[in-house]
Order: structure tokens, then C-alpha cells, then sequence
């Protein structure tokens, strides 16, 4: 992947729609590599039992998948320096599996530091799932 | 039963070290869906000039997480871990956590506020080197539920 210059980058270029697929073992793996265990987003029914319409992805997990557009976008992930959002509703992820749509829009360019600032959007099931979601990039 | 709001300000010692390897890197930048071989692939990695693999973005979390467990075992903080929702999440990188990287992580508790019969508590972990270069200032806000 080539990384991404200050050049061929302009405020109000858009990223994506990319959209993500996930499945109920997409959370699994996710669990086993991050670490969280916690069964509302393994298991149906106790999912159910506190309240939750069905499985739901960990906030982390949406937040990496958005992640990986940066890093596409950046050609390098090295190159995503601040990364932050807030977790505004949950992903159902049914057993049929489930869907996040990111997209983005350059915000900022700082010609200094060459690094662009790139507010992102997550959709899932018509739900806004990440507020104030931003990437700052490194460009070359 | 109420966060302990005296624990604002608070910064706890240093955990770990945290040992970063390879295979943590690539599963983990499997289960988020990245494609980017830095991740996975050293020789990709040194042509973009890393020493190894590199961790994606979000990677930062699973050892943050594990450092804030001091502030949510801390008999004296009274957070009931599973009243606790993920409200916000952010990164800020000094340079990447890299596989061969011992990672030590220092838990600080930026604030400690009530809103709407809930406890919004802002964390803040400083991921750094066993040598002491900086790695990454995560900062966290998580929400804990109030009674019913």
C-alpha cells in the first residue's frame, strides 16, 4: 500500500461507503483477541436476559472496523496518530449476522504537521453507532 | 451504591509489563477486518519502516483495559463492573506499539461526575516502553449505571 500524500488529499474528499459485514464469530474472534469476554456479545440469550434486543458488537470492535477504513484510506496504519469516538448505540448482530456502513469526509488539512483530520460516520440498521467519531493521519 | 467521586485525581502505579507479539497483533487486526500487511507481515512492516509488526489503532485498548481493572477492583471506587457501559474512547499515538514492545501502563482518574443518575468516570492510561518512550495516551469515559 502506498501511504497517502498531503498533495493528493483536499478538505471535503470523501472515504467510502465501505460496508463491514459482522458475524456472531467476527465477535468471537474479536473476544478472544481483545480480551473481552463479556457474553452480551456472544450469547443470545443472556444478551436478552439484561435488556438487549438481540447479540451486540463491543463498542471496540465497531471503533476497529472503522479503523481498518482509515487505515486503507491512509495506506499505512501506522499513519492514524489520534483516533477516538463515542459509542452512541449499540450493533445488533443477529444470527443471520450484521452490517456496519462507515464512510468519511476530510475535515482539515494542517499543511505544517501534513496531517489530515477525518470525521467518520457508522451505520447500522438506520442507527447512528459512533458520534463525533475523528481520525487524525499522518500524510507524507 | 455511588462512585467514589474522591478517587478524581488519582494516579495509580504502573502494571505490567504487557508483552506485545506478533500473533496478538494479527489476530487482532484480523477480528477488526484490517487488510494492511504491517500488521501481519514483517517484511511489509520494515518496508514502512517499522522494526515489526505494528499494532492497528484500537489495539491500545486491550492493554488499557487491563491497567484500568485497578480503578474498577479498587474496593474503594464502589463500581459495580456490571452496571459499567463503554461511553467514549480515544487515542492519541506517540508511535506505534510494535510486536517486541513490554509495555507498561499508568492508570490516572481524570474526572468523576454524575449525570442523570448515572457516573460518567474519565480515565486516562499512558502506555509506555519499559524504557520509558512513549507508546500511547488512551483515554477512556465509561458509564456507570445507576439503580434502578
Amino acid at each position: 500500500m502506498a501511504v497517502r500524500t498531503l498533495a493528493e488529499t483536499s478538505v471535503g474528499e470523501t472515504l467510502g461507503p465501505v460496508r463491514v459485514p459482522v458475524a456472531r464469530e467476527t465477535l468471537v474472534a474479536y473476544a478472544d483477541a481483545s480480551g473481552d469476554q463479556n457474553p452480551i456479545h456472544q450469547d443470545e440469550s443472556f444478551a436478552r436476559s439484561v435488556g438487549l434486543p438481540d447479540v451486540i458488537a463491543h463498542g471496540m470492535w465497531t471503533l476497529g472496523a472503522a479503523g481498518s477504513v482509515v487505515e486503507e484510506w491512509a495506506g499505512d496504519g501506522g499513519r492514524v496518530v489520534e483516533f477516538g469516538t463515542r459509542f452512541t448505540k449499540p450493533v445488533v448482530v443477529p444470527r443471520s449476522g450484521g452490517q456496519v456502513e462507515v464512510t468519511g469526509t476530510v475535515k482539515a488539512l494542517d499543511e505544517q504537521t501534513r496531517r489530515a483530520t477525518v470525521e467518520l460516520t457508522a451505520t447500522s440498521g438506520g442507527d447512528r453507532v459512533l458520534g463525533r467519531c475523528t481520525a487524525v493521519v499522518q500524510l507524507d | 451504591m455511588a462512585v467514589n467521586a474522591d478517587l478524581a485525581g488519582r494516579t495509580y502505579p504502573p502494571s505490567g509489563p504487557y508483552a506485545v507479539d506478533a500473533p496478538s497483533l494479527a489476530a487482532f487486526a484480523a477480528a477488526v477486518g484490517s487488510q494492511d500487511p504491517v500488521h501481519t507481515d514483517r517484511e511489509a512492516a520494515h518496508a514502512a519502516g517499522y522494526r515489526d509488526v505494528i499494532a492497528p489503532p484500537t489495539f491500545a485498548v486491550t492493554i488499557a483495559q487491563q491497567c484500568d481493572r485497578q480503578l474498577l477492583e479498587d474496593p474503594q471506587a464502589g463500581i459495580d463492573y456490571s452496571r459499567v457501559v463503554h461511553g467514549e474512547q480515544r487515542f492519541v499515538h506517540h508511535r506505534p506499539i510494535t510486536a517486541g514492545d513490554e509495555v507498561l501502563g499508568t492508570l490516572s482518574v481524570d474526572s468523576i461526575r454524575e449525570a442523570g443518575g448515572h457516573a460518567m468516570v474519565t480515565t486516562r492510561t499512558e502506555l509506555a516502553t519499559t524504557a520509558g518512550e512513549p507508546l500511547c495516551t488512551s483515554t477512556s469515559t465509561i458509564v456507570v449505571r445507576g439503580g434502578e
